[in-house]
C-alpha cells in the first residue's frame, strides 16, 4: 500500500516545509528554554565542582555563601583544620559586582581565595595562575577580558594573568579570581570618606578617646579599617573520611552551619534555581500548548480542504483506519520537520546566548518524544473531521 | 436474460419521520444484465441521486430488495456487514467531476482500489496501467491529475471506476463538463468497457446528446422508475 501521507506531503510540500519551519523556531525556543534551565543547573555542579571543596562551612542558621549572605571571621578555618577528618580549609569571599571594562560594565562574581587552597579555579585555559599577593586576576572567558588587560576592582587597578571557562555563579556571572586579601579589601573596606567620617566620630566618643590611655583610640582605628571577614571556609576532607559525620562534628562543636556536597546541590539546584526552573516549565507548558494548537490548526484546515477526496477515498473502500493513519501521519511528519528544524536551530543559536545552554542529547529524545505526542493529540480533530465526512457527499444531489 | 448484475425490487427509501417524512423513492424496479449500459433519467429532485446512493450502498434503503453481481445487498436490511468492502470489491464509482486524488498520479489513482483491495503495489500497478492504455490515457500514466484535460482525467476517472472488475459501475452525470465530441466518446467508452468487462453500467444523466445512445432507460419520476426503450443510437 502506498503511503498516502507521504504523498500528500510531496503535493503540498512548499506548505508542509514552511509550516514545518514555524512550528520548527517554537520547538527551538522550547529546546533552548530547556537547555537554559539544564545550563542552570550545570553551572551550579561546575560551581561546587570548581570550588574542590567537600564541605562549605558558613554562618550559623544561613544558606550561604551562594543563596545567602555569609560572614564568619578569617581565623574560624584555624579552628576547623585541626578536626578529624579534615585535610584542608582555606578561606574564600565570594561577591557579585560590576567591573568597568572600557566603554561597558560587566558582571562578575569577584570570588577571594588562597592560592594552593579549595577554591581556586581548577584550570586555566590560557596564562598562569596568580602567584603575586595582589593586583592579579584570573578570569572566566566569558567576562570578555583579555590576559594582560589591566581592570578596575573598586580602588585598584588588577592585571588579568590567567583565564579560565565555564567558572560561572549560580545566577550565571562569570567568575574573576583575586587573592583573598584583595578580596577581603573589595568586599569589606569602606572607602575613604566613610573611614575619614568613622574615624572622626570614633575619636569624638569620650569613651573611646580617653586621656591617660595612650593607642587605645589608635587601636580601635586599625579595627575599623581592617577586613577580616570571609563569607565561607572550605573544607577538603581526608580520605577515609565520611564528609557527614565531619560536618556534623563542624556543626556540633564550632558552632557554624556545614554543608556537603549532597546539600549544597540541594540548595543550589532545588532552592536556588527553583524558582527559574518553574518559570521555565511554565513557559514550556505554554509552548507546547502553543505548538499544538498550530499543528492541531494547520492539520485541521488541510483536511478540511480535502473532503472531497476524503468523501472518495471512503466511497472507494478506503478503511477509516488508514484515512486516520494518513492525517495522524502528516501531523507527526509535521511533527518530525519542525524538530529538527528545532534542534538545528537551537544548537546553531545556543552559543550566542547569554547564560550558558546545555542541550543534553536525552532532552532531545524527550523534546522529539513530546513533539509527537502534541502532534498525535493535535491531528484528533483533523481525524473526527476525516471520519465524520458522509462518502454520499462523494455522489451529487 | 442472464442472472442479472443489478438487481432491484421494490426499494424504497423515506427521509425524515412523522409529518416531515418524505418519501424519496417509492418501490423502485430494475433489472439490468451483466455487460448492460443502461440510462437513468428525470427531472431534478426525482430521487436519482438517493437511488444511486442506495445502489452505491452510501445509505441505506426503508424497505425492498437489492442484489449486486448476484449477492443479495440488501432485504429489508442490510446482508452484507462490510458496506465498505462490497462497495471496493462490487461497485465502481464515476462522478460528474472526476475527482481524482490530486496528490497520486495517474496510475496510483487507478491502482489504489487494488491495493485497498489487498493487492501488491507492483500488481496494482500492472492492472492500473494495462487499463489505462485499454482507455487511451496509458501516456499520461506518470501525471499529476492536473496536468491532464477534462477528458483524461474523465478516462482515467472511469479506469479507477473498473480496476477492481466490479460488476456494477455506476456513473453519476458522468458528461456534464464535456463538449460533445468528449461526451460521446466517453460513452463510447462505457459501452466498450461494459462489454469487455462484463460490467452494468447505470448513467444518470441530464445531457441530451447522450441520452439517445442508450438502448434501454430507466426514467424516474416522484420516487417510481418506468422503464423504456431507448433509440439505440449508439455511438
Amino acid at each position: 500500500m502506498i503511503s498516502l501521507a507521504g504523498r500528500d506531503i510531496l503535493h503540498h510540500w512548499a506548505k508542509y516545509v514552511f509550516t514545518g519551519v514555524g512550528l520548527g523556531l517554537l520547538i527551538g525556543v522550547t529546546l533552548s528554554m530547556a537547555g537554559i534551565y539544564r545550563g542552570m543547573v550545570d553551572d551550579a555542579q561546575v560551581l561546587m565542582r570548581g570550588s574542590g571543596a567537600d564541605i562549605w562551612v558558613v554562618q550559623q542558621e544561613t544558606l550561604g555563601p551562594y543563596a545567602e549572605p555569609s560572614n564568619l571571621r578569617d581565623d574560624v578555618y584555624r579552628a576547623i583544620v585541626g578536626m578529624p577528618g579534615v585535610a584542608e580549609a582555606s578561606n574564600v569571599t565570594y561577591l557579585t559586582m560590576q567591573i568597568r571594562q572600557g566603554e561597558r560594565d560587566v558582571r562578575v562574581m569577584a570570588v577571594g581565595f588562597e592560592p594552593g587552597h579549595p577554591g581556586e579555579p581548577p584550570f586555566l585555559v590560557a596564562g598562569r595562575r596568580i602567584v603575586r599577593s595582589h593586583y592579579e586576576v584570573v578570569a572566566d572567558v566569558r567576562t570578555g577580558f583579555r590576559l594582560g588587560e589591566r581592570v578596575r576592582i573598586r580602588r585598584h587597578e588588577y592585571e588579568v594573568v590567567g583565564l579560565t571557562r565555564r567558572m560561572v555563579s549560580s545566577s550565571g556571572d562569570p567568575m574573576v579570581f583575586l587573592s583573598l586579601k584583595d578580596a577581603q579589601e573589595a568586599q569589606f573596606l569602606k572607602d575613604n570618606d566613610a573611614i575619614v567620617n568613622e574615624r572622626a566620630r570614633t575619636a569624638a566618643n569620650p569613651a573611646l578617646n580617653r586621656p591617660g590611655v595612650p593607642g587605645l583610640l589608635d587601636a580601635i582605628l586599625a579595627t575599623q579599617a581592617a577586613s577580616r571577614s570571609v563569607n565561607a571556609v572550605l573544607v577538603r576532607v581526608a580520605d577515609g573520611h565520611d564528609p557527614e559525620r565531619v560536618a556534623d562534628d563542624i556543626r556540633r562543636w564550632k558552632h557554624l552551619e556545614a554543608y556537603t556536597r549532597a546539600q549544597m546541590e540541594e540548595i543550589l539546584v532545588a532552592k536556588l534555581i527553583e524558582t527559574s526552573a518553574r518559570q521555565i516549565a511554565t513557559f514550556l507548558v505554554i509552548l507546547a500548548i502553543v505548538s499544538a494548537a498550530i499543528v492541531s490548526f494547520i492539520i485541521y484546515t488541510m483536511t478540511l480542504g480535502k473532503v472531497r477526496e476524503l468523501a472518495v477515498l471512503k466511497l472507494i473502500g478506503t478503511r477509516n483506519r488508514t484515512i486516520a493513519a494518513m492525517i495522524l501521519q502528516q501531523s507527526l511528519g509535521l511533527g518530525l520537520i519542525g524538530f529538527v528544524m528545532g534542534k538545528t536551530v537551537a544548537t546553531l543559536w545556543a552559543p550566542y546566548f547569554p547564560k550558558y545552554v546545555l542541550l543534553l542529547p536525552g532532552d532531545a529524545v524527550r523534546g522529539l518524544l513530546a513533539t509527537m505526542v502534541v502532534c498525535a493529540v493535535a491531528s484528533l480533530l483533523a481525524i473526527r473531521v476525516a471520519l465524520k465526512v458522509d462518502p454520499a457527499t462523494a455522489i451529487g444531489g | 436474460m442472464d442472472m442479472p448484475a443489478i438487481e432491484v425490487r421494490g426499494l424504497s427509501k423515506r427521509y425524515g419521520e412523522g409529518d416531515a417524512a418524505v418519501d424519496a423513492l417509492k418501490g423502485v424496479d430494475m433489472r439490468i444484465a451483466p455487460g448492460e449500459v443502461v440510462g437513468l433519467i428525470g427531472p431534478s429532485g426525482s430521487g436519482k441521486s438517493t437511488l444511486l446512493k442506495c445502489l452505491g450502498a452510501v445509505i441505506e434503503p426503508t424497505a425492498g430488495y437489492m442484489a449486486l453481481g448476484g449477492r443479495t445487498a440488501f432485504d429489508g436490511g442490510w446482508k452484507i456487514r462490510d458496506l465498505r468492502s462490497l462497495r471496493r470489491d462490487n461497485i465502481g464509482f464515476v462522478f460528474q467531476a472526476p475527482y481524482l486524488i490530486p496528490f497520486l498520479d495517474v496510475t496510483d489513482n487507478v491502482a489504489l482500489l487494488p491495493m485497498l483491495a489487498g493487492k501488491s503495489n507492483r500488481e496494482a500497478r500492472r492492472q492500473a496501467v494495462e487499463l489505462l492504455e485499454a482507455l487511451d490515457v496509458g501516456h499520461r500514466a506518470k501525471a499529476a491529475p492536473s496536468e491532464l484535460s477534462g477528458g483524461e482525467q474523465q478516462r482515467v476517472a472511469i479506469a479507477r471506476a473498473l480496476v477492481n472488475r466490479p460488476p456494477v459501475v455506476l456513473a453519476d452525470e458522468p458528461t456534464a463538463p464535456l463538449d460533445s465530441e468528449r461526451a460521446l466518446n466517453v460513452v463510447r467508452i462505457l459501452n466498450r468497457m461494459a462489454e469487455q468487462y462484463r460490467t452494468a453500467i447505470i448513467v444518470v444523466t441530464h445531457d441530451e446528446k447522450i441520452i439517445p445512445t442508450f438502448r434501454r432507460l430507466y426514467r424516474i419520476r416522484d420516487g417510481r422508475t418506468y422503464e423504456e426503450a431507448g433509440e439505440g443510437r449508439g455511438v
